[in-house]
């Protein structure tokens, strides 16, 4: 029955974002994606790395999705279901503009570096110029690209910066292997060896961590 | 009633293992006899074969008119050429279940035990003195099937409800031969309130005259009323409220009093009681009421983690099986949350899984019915599955 074959994922349709944590997971490697979506990902990264990649959803419809398409994904969310992992299960743990939004940041972040060797992050940058100027001429939550729901909507309950999460990575002990700031459309500029200029000119930041 | 003797008198496709088959309570059966169906085709590998695990009041006839009732099979909708269990490219397996009623040993089967009847005397069966059974016996029984089928590795085992409670016990006994498994309204044990329900089926068998403590066979009466009762306590759990509001809300039918009275015990009748009660009286045409004591029994004893010092993870160590487990939202016998708690254990043993709740508000029956997000991901989980294993597309 043909409308129940999976559609095949093309990759020149994958987020830039995603293509840019792509790039930094080696091949044949074990991957906990969280917050898969319709696992885009992962499917990428099984077809073209050969890697044992999974995800964890929480929105039901996606979930269904993925799993129509042959993917191994399950329903959860990163605050709840982490804990169960044994230590060390995975290479990568990837959590993709998913930070700001989960409950607990810093719990989530030790539960990744405890079930994966490495932990790759991103998420938008609440420094960047426009948010500050918003905040500074208007007085009211800004608006932006990456910030685009009001106060009273959005799910991103805990906003930070990149200084703000070199700082936690610091306090926590972990280990920055790579970091880079991109604009929206995940170009990378050329103020990325320069914290304090990508944290004012970077929409969204992505972090390659180990355990220190 | 005669229906016992339409049971016994149907020929099933089965096989006979003269060895039998070690109980877990210890009793050894002499005779093991597992009846079975098969659909599609195997192939040179003997690589595509998915057994399909039926619940409680299933049987092997899944996916073909039934030879009792001359119905569907109870999973045509997903079993079957194109559908999410593609005959065209599984082979596939069901086997009535250890204790069932429809050509495997169960309690209706005769006593292995005893001298051989003189000739023309009816043999002396097993009724109440079947020995008890569960969940991993059937497995057991399943497992001399697959063997006797020349199949090392199954594909895929698939079940819902006390099917569910197979295929997990399969994942964890028999774990290289098991390469994808789909737990579907399942649980890793029979919660109090599962067991409390059975109680009341019980209990309703058990008050019947006609059951005759178990004894029925000798005179041909069997415990229709007792056994129907028991169906229909069952039915209502299967169901959603929301499921029966939409089917019967409170429509009230003409009634069989004679004196034309609308009101009273004998008079008009809501539908909802209508529907339960030919549940209820097509129920004991098909099914055993020794074989339904026997069964329900195996579910409540079923507790995986049990079987491994409780610890559920324990279950599923090493295991390289690709796990889906499915639940459905309406579904309060075998709810979400004991889908989830298995899930959770998988993940403890860093295992494969896929775990999703489809949104259905047709209750613990879902399963067996047209749900297209279900197919869809039953069918995607396959091939995926059979894209893993280097199944031929």
């Amino acid at each position: 029955m043909s409308r129940l074959e999976p559609v095949r994922f093309v990759a020149k349709n994958m987020r830039l974002d995603l293509r840019l944590i792509a790039g930094m997971i080696a091949p044949g490697s074990r991957v906990l994606d969280i917050g898969c979506g319709d696992g885009t990902l992962i499917e990428h990264l099984f077809r073209t790395g050969g890697c044992d990649a999974r995800g964890i959803e929480i929105d039901m419809a996606q979930v269904t999705r993925a799993i129509a398409h042959g993917l191994p994904v399950m329903h959860g969310d990163a605050d709840a279901d982490l804990a169960q992992y044994p230590d060390g299960a995975f290479d990568y743990v990837v959590l993709s503009r998913t930070l700001q939004a989960v409950e607990r940041p810093r719990e989530v972040l030790r539960q990744m570096l405890r079930i994966g060797a490495r932990a790759l992050v991103s998420f938008p940058n609440f420094g960047h110029w426009q948010v500050r100027w918003q905040l500074l001429a208007t007085g009211r939550m800004p608006m932006t690209k990456a910030w685009d729901r009001p106060w009273h909507e959005t799910p991103n309950i805990h906003p930070c910066t990149i200084r703000d999460f070199f700082a936690l990575c610091a306090e926590q002990g972990y280990a920055v292997e790579r970091w880079l700031a991109v604009d929206e459309a995940g170009r990378r500029a050329p103020w990325r060896r320069f914290p304090r200029l990508a944290n004012l000119f970077g929409e969204q930041a992505l972090f390659l961590l180990r355990r220190g | 009633m005669d229906t016992p003797d339409a049971l016994a008198e149907i020929e099933h496709t089965h096989v006979t293992f003269a060895d039998g088959l070690a109980l877990d309570c210890g009793v050894r059966l002499r005779r093991l006899t597992v009846a079975y169906r098969t659909y599609g085709t195997l192939d040179a590998d003997r690589a595509n074969a998915i057994l399909i695990c039926h619940a409680l009041t299933g049987d092997q006839y899944a996916a073909e008119r039934h030879p009792v009732t001359g119905k569907p099979g109870w999973w045509s909708e997903v079993v079957g050429p194109g559908r999410p269990i593609d005959t065209d490219r599984y082979f596939v397996i069901c086997t009535n279940v250890l204790g069932g009623c429809m050509g495997t040993t169960g309690p209706s089967s005769p006593r292995d035990d005893a001298p051989a009847p003189p000739p023309g005397a009816r043999p002396a069966l097993w009724g109440t003195d079947f020995p008890p059974v569960t969940i991993r016996d059937m497995v057991r029984a399943q497992k001399r099937l697959i063997e006797h089928l020349g199949i090392t590795r199954l594909f895929a085992v698939i079940g819902g409800s006390m099917g569910g409670m197979q295929v997990l016990e399969w994942a964890s006994t028999y774990k290289d031969a098991v390469f994808a498994a789909v737990p579907i309204a399942g649980a890793a044990f029979h919660s109090a309130q599962n067991i409390a329900f059975h109680e009341v089926g019980r209990q309703a068998i058990f008050a019947d005259p006609d059951w005759q403590g178990g004894r029925y066979w000798q005179t041909g009466r069997i415990p229709a009323r007792g056994l129907a009762v028991a169906r229909m306590a069952a039915h209502i759990t299967y169901l959603s409220e929301q499921a029966l509001t939409r089917k019967f809300g409170r429509r009230v039918r003409a009634g069989a009093a004679e004196d034309g009275s609308p009101l009273g015990l004998l008079g008009d009748m809501f539908e909802v009681e209508s529907y339960l009660r030919h549940q209820g009286s097509t129920f004991v045409q098909r099914f055993d009421a020794n074989s339904y004591l026997t069964i329900t029994r195996a579910m409540d004893y079923f507790d995986l983690a049990g079987e491994y010092d409780g610890e559920l993870a324990r279950a599923f160590a090493a295991s390289r099986t690709r796990f889906c487990l499915v639940s459905f939202s309406s579904d309060w016998l075998f709810p979400t949350a004991q889908s989830r708690a298995v899930a959770q254990a998988l993940n403890g043993a860093a295992a494969n899984v896929s775990f999703v709740e489809i949104a259905s508000d047709k209750g613990h029956d879902a399963f067996l019915l047209d749900e297209p997000d279900f197919h869809r991901a039953l069918a995607g989980f396959l091939s995926g599955c059979a894209e893993h294993a280097g199944l031929r597309p």
